[in-house]
C-alpha cells in the first residue's frame, strides 16, 4: 500500500476502484453524465407518462400506472391515479433540474473541461468533488424512493410540484414521510452543489495556468464561474427554507403555519430567492458552451469577449433579486409589483448581448455546419422563443392572465427543456471525440438535432395557445375545448422519443466503430486548451504547466 | 372522437396558415362562446371587464407583435448569416471581433423597447391592483377541492354556499365537463364586484380568464381583487393552483346578470342557502 502510495501522483486505478473511490476530474465528470443521464431519461419518461395521459380528454392511463408502479387498490385507483399524475410533475421537474440539466452541464462538462481550460491538471480539492458526486447520487435514491412513500393520506408520493409549496408540503396537505424524503434529497442534492460550486471557484482563482488571466479564460470558465458564485449564495437559503419546512412536519415549529403566526409567503419568498437564480445556474454552462462552439465552427474568435463574460456576470446579478415575479398573484402590494416587473424585464438586454454576440460571431465567419454547430444555431433559435415569452410573462399585469398557466409551461420549456437541453447536447457532441477519443457519425447526430428540435416544437408551441385559452398547469384532465392542441402536443412526443433512441444508437455506434478522433477534430476554430491534448486526454494532464501568451480569446 | 380532431385539426392549420403574426394571437373569432374556453382557439378568450380588456389590448396591441417581431428578426439573421457566411460561400473568416457603436445600438434598442413595454404595462398593473369602490363584496374561500362563497349580510346576502363540481353523470345539455357546478354564483353586471379571497387548507387560486383575474387563495391571509362583468352571462373559471389529487375538479361559475334579476336571486338564495345545515357543512368541512 505505501509503494502505491508513493506513487500515486501517477496511480491509475482501474475498474470499480477507478470509479467509486476516483478523485480524477475527467471521472468524476464522466460519472455525473451518466447520472444526468439515468436521471433525464427517468425524468423522460415520467413526462411520457403525462403527455399519453393529456392526449385525450378524461383520465386513462393513470390509475392503471398507479396500480401498477405503486400497487394501488383497484376501489381507489382513481385517485391514486389523480395523486400519481400529481407525483410524476412533482419528480418530473425535481428530476430534469436536479439530476439532469445540473449534474451533466455542472458536474459533468464543468468538471471534465474547467480544469483542462484553464491548463490545471485537476480540480482543487479532488476528494470534495468526489464527495459531491456521491452525495448527488445519494439524494437521486432518496427522491426516487419518495415516490413509493406515503404522501397525501392514503396516497404515495409527494404530488404538489416541484416548487413544494406549503400547506400542501406540510403536515395539512402530506402527513407521510414522502414529503421528508423529497426535503433530506434537496438537503443532499444542496450540499453536493455546494461542495462543487466552493471547488470551481477555488480551481478558477487558483489553478490558472501562468498567463491564463481572468480576461482570457474561455467563456465556459467563465459562465461556470459566475454559475458557482450562484450556487454558493443561494442554495444555503433553499436548505434553510427546506430545513424549516422539515422542523414545520416534525418537530411542532410554524414557520410557514398561519394558524401559529407563520406565513407561507415566507417560504415561497425564500424558495424562489433560490429557485430564480437556479433558472440561470441551469442555463449559464449552456451559454458558455455555445459560445465556445458558435466561435470554433465560425473559426473566429467571440465577438465581444468582455460584454460576453460581464453579460453573464450581470444576468447573474439580476437574476439574483428578481425572484417574486413568480409570484405575482399572491396579493403583494402594487410598488413591489412594480419593482419586479422592471427589475425583470431588465434581464433581457444582457440577454440580448449574449444572442447578438452569437450571431455577430458568426458574422463574417466561415461556418462549417458539423453537428455541434447545428445544434448550437438550433439553441439560438429556441432560447430566443423562450427569452421572449419570458419578456411578457415580465410583466405582471401580463402574468395575472397566463400565470400557472400552459402559457408558462410553454415559456419554461423552451428556455430549458429546449434551451438548456440543446446547449447540453450542443456541448455533447463538442465535446464527446475529446472524452471518449472516438468520434459519432454525423448523420446519426444530425437525425437526433432534428428529430428533438421537430419534437418539442411541437410538443410546446400549441402550449402558447392552451395558456392564451387559459388552461391551467398541473392538470390530469382538461375542458374538452383544449383537446386539439392536447393531441397536437402529445404527438410530439413520438418524435422526441426517436430522437432519444437515435441519441443512444448514436453513441452506441460511436463506440462500436471505434473511428478515432485526433486530438482536434474540429480544426483552426478550435483554439481552446482542450484541443491540444490526446483524445481522450491523458489521466493526469498538464505535467508540464502550458504557458499561454497572446490574446487567446 | 378522430373526425372531430381532424376538423378542428385542418380548421386550425388552415386559420393558422393565413393570418399574419401581429394578428395571429389577436380577435381570433373561431365560434368563440364568451367565458368558455374555445375549441382549438389560439388567442385570449373575449374579454369581459375592463382590466380583462386591458389586458387583452396589451397583449395583442403590445407584447405580441414586439415579440413576434423578435423572434422573426432572429430567425432571419440566423438564417441569413447560415447562408451568407457558411464555409463553401466564405472561406476565408474575418477577424472582426470588436464594434463598439454596433454594441451600444443591441444595448439601447432593446432598454428602449422595454421602456416602451413598460408604460402601458404599468399602468394596467395599477388598473389591477387598485380595487374602486365596490357595490357588491364577496368572499371566496378555496377547499380542497370546491369554493365556497360568502355574500355579505349588509348587501342583502348573509348567506354562503358550496360550489362543486358537476359530476359527470349529471351534465345537462349545455353544461360542460369539467366546469359546470352545481350552484353558480350570481353577481350584478356592470357593477364592481371585489372578491376577498383565502383558503381554509392548502393554497388555491381564483381564476377567470375572461375577467383577466387570478389571484391567490392562501391560508392566513385575505386577498382582495375586482372585476366590473360589461355583459351579462355565464363565465367559467378553474383553480390555478396545485392543491392536491383533485387539482383540476373544482371549478369556477360566474354568472352576470341584471341587478333586479340579481335582487330576485338574492332573495331566493338567501332562502336555499340560509338553512342552518349548509353552514353546518362547510363549518364541519373545514375541521
Amino acid at each position: 500500500m505505501a509503494s502505491s502510495t508513493m506513487a500515486g501522483a501517477h496511480d491509475h486505478p482501474r475498474g470499480l476502484r477507478r470509479f467509486l473511490f476516483s478523485t480524477n476530474h475527467k471521472d468524476i465528470g464522466t460519472l455525473y453524465i451518466i447520472l444526468g443521464s439515468i436521471g433525464g431519461v427517468i425524468g423522460f419518461l415520467l413526462s411520457l407518462g403525462m403527455r399519453l395521459e393529456l392526449a385525450y380528454p378524461g383520465v386513462q392511463i393513470f390509475p392503471g400506472l398507479a396500480e401498477a408502479l405503486q400497487g394501488a387498490d383497484p376501489s381507489m385507483a382513481l385517485d391514486a391515479g389523480k395523486n400519481l399524475y400529481n407525483v410524476f410533475i412533482t419528480v418530473h421537474g425535481v428530476l430534469m433540474i436536479f439530476f439532469m440539466a445540473m449534474p451533466i452541464l455542472i458536474g459533468g462538462f464543468g468538471n471534465w473541461f474547467v480544469p483542462i481550460m484553464i491548463g490545471a491538471p485537476d480540480m482543487a480539492f479532488p476528494r470534495l468533488n468526489n464527495i459531491s458526486f456521491w452525495l448527488l447520487f445519494a439524494s437521486l435514491v432518496l427522491a426516487v424512493i419518495s415516490m413509493f412513500v406515503e404522501g397525501a393520506p392514503g396516497m404515495k408520493g409527494f404530488g404538489g410540484g416541484w416548487t413544494f409549496y406549503p400547506p400542501l408540503s406540510s403536515n395539512t396537505g402530506s402527513p407521510g414521510p414522502a414529503m421528508d424524503f423529497v426535503i433530506l434529497a434537496l438537503h443532499l442534492a444542496g450540499a453536493s452543489s455546494i461542495l462543487g460550486a466552493i471547488n470551481f471557484i477555488t480551481t478558477i482563482f487558483n489553478m490558472r495556468a501562468p498567463g491564463m488571466t481572468l480576461h482570457k479564460m474561455p467563456l465556459f470558465v467563465w459562465s461556470m464561474l459566475v454559475t458557482a458564485f450562484l450556487l454558493l449564495l443561494v442554495l444555503p437559503v433553499l436548505a434553510g427554507c427546506v430545513t424549516m419546512l422539515l422542523t414545520d412536519r416534525n418537530f411542532g415549529t410554524m414557520f410557514y403555519d398561519p394558524a401559529g403566526g407563520g406565513d407561507p409567503l415566507l417560504f415561497q419568498h425564500l424558495l424562489w430567492f433560490f429557485g430564480h437564480p437556479e433558472v440561470y445556474i441551469v442555463i449559464l454552462p449552456g451559454f458558455g458552451i455555445i459560445s465556445q462552439i458558435v466561435s470554433t465552427f465560425s473559426k473566429k474568435p467571440v465577438f465581444g469577449y468582455l460584454g460576453m463574460a460581464y453579460a453573464m456576470v450581470s444576468i447573474g446579478v439580476l437574476g439574483s433579486i428578481v425572484w417574486a415575479h413568480h409570484m405575482y398573484t399572491v396579493g403583494m402590494s402594487l410598488n413591489a409589483q412594480r419593482y419586479f416587473t422592471l427589475a425583470t424585464m431588465v434581464i433581457a438586454v444582457p440577454t440580448g448581448i449574449k444572442i447578438f454576440s452569437w450571431i455577430a460571431t458568426m458574422w463574417g465567419g466561415s461556418i462549417s455546419f458539423r453537428a455541434p454547430m447545428v445544434w448550437a444555431i438550433g439553441f439560438i433559435f429556441v432560447f430566443t422563443m423562450g427569452g421572449i415569452t419570458g419578456v411578457v410573462l415580465a410583466n405582471a399585469s401580463a402574468d395575472k392572465q397566463f400565470h400557472e398557466g400552459y402559457y408558462v409551461v410553454a415559456h419554461f420549456h423552451y428556455t430549458l427543456s429546449l434551451g438548456a437541453v440543446f446547449a447540453l447536447y450542443a456541448g455533447f457532441y463538442y465535446w464527446f471525440p475529446k472524452m471518449t477519443g472516438y468520434m459519432y457519425s454525423e448523420t446519426l447526430a444530425k437525425a437526433n438535432f432534428w428529430l428533438l428540435f421537430i419534437g418539442v416544437n411541437v410538443v410546446f408551441f400549441p402550449q402558447h395557445f392552451l395558456g392564451l385559452g387559459g388552461m391551467p398547469r398541473r392538470y390530469i384532465d382538461y375542458p374538452d375545448a383544449y383537446a386539439l392542441w392536447n393531441l397536437v402536443s402529445s404527438s410530439g412526443m413520438i418524435f422526441v422519443t426517436l430522437s432519444l433512441i437515435v441519441w443512444f444508437y448514436a453513441i452506441i455506434e460511436a463506440f462500436m466503430k471505434k473511428r478515432l478522433a485526433g486530438a482536434n477534430p474540429w480544426g483552426v476554430g478550435a483554439t481552446t486548451l482542450e484541443w491540444t491534448l490526446s483524445s481522450p486526454p491523458p489521466f493526469h494532464q498538464f505535467q508540464v504547466l502550458p504557458r499561454i501568451t497572446g490574446a487567446s480569446r | 372522437m378522430f373526425n372531430v380532431n381532424r376538423r378542428m385539426l385542418t380548421r386550425g392549420a388552415l386559420a393558422a396558415a393565413v393570418t399574419i403574426p401581429a394578428t395571429l394571437f389577436a380577435g381570433f373569432a373561431l365560434a368563440q362562446v364568451e367565458g368558455q374556453p374555445t375549441p382549438g382557439g389560439l388567442g385570449l378568450p373575449n374579454m369581459v371587464t375592463p382590466v380583462g380588456l386591458g389586458t387583452q389590448q396589451f397583449y395583442n396591441m403590445v407584447l405580441m407583435p414586439i415579440i413576434s417581431f423578435i423572434a422573426l428578426f432572429v430567425l432571419g439573421l440566423l438564417v441569413y448569416v447560415s447562408y451568407r457566411f457558411n464555409e463553401q460561400r466564405n472561406p476565408i473568416p474575418s477577424k472582426l471581433t470588436h464594434n463598439t457603436p454596433l454594441e451600444i445600438v443591441w444595448t439601447l434598442i432593446p432598454v428602449l423597447i422595454l421602456l416602451f413595454i413598460s408604460v402601458p404595462s404599468l399602468r394596467l398593473l395599477a388598473e389591477q391592483v387598485e380595487v374602486p369602490e365596490a357595490s357588491v363584496t364577496i368572499k371566496v374561500t378555496g377547499n380542497q377541492w370546491y369554493w365556497s362563497y360568502k355574500y355579505p349580510e349588509d348587501q342583502g346576502g348573509g348567506f354562503g354556499f358550496d360550489q362543486m363540481l358537476k359530476p359527470e353523470s349529471e351534465l345537462q345539455p349545455g353544461d360542460l365537463r369539467l366546469l359546470s357546478v352545481d350552484n353558480e354564483a350570481v353577481v350584478p353586471v356592470n357593477e364592481v364586484i371585489a372578491v376577498h379571497i383565502t383558503s381554509n387548507d392548502v393554497i388555491h387560486a381564483f381564476g377567470v380568464p375572461s375577467f383577466g383575474v387570478r389571484m391567490d387563495a392562501i391560508p392566513g391571509r385575505l386577498n382582495q381583487t375586482w372585476f366590473k362583468i360589461e355583459k351579462e352571462g355565464v363565465y367559467y373559471g378553474q383553480c390555478f393552483f396545485i392543491c392536491g389529487k383533485d387539482h383540476a375538479y373544482m371549478p369556477i361559475v360566474i354568472r352576470a346578470v341584471s341587478r333586479e334579476k340579481y335582487n330576485e336571486w338574492l332573495a331566493q338564495a338567501k332562502q336555499k342557502f340560509a338553512s342552518a345545515d349548509s353552514r353546518v357543512r362547510v363549518a364541519a368541512e373545514s375541521h
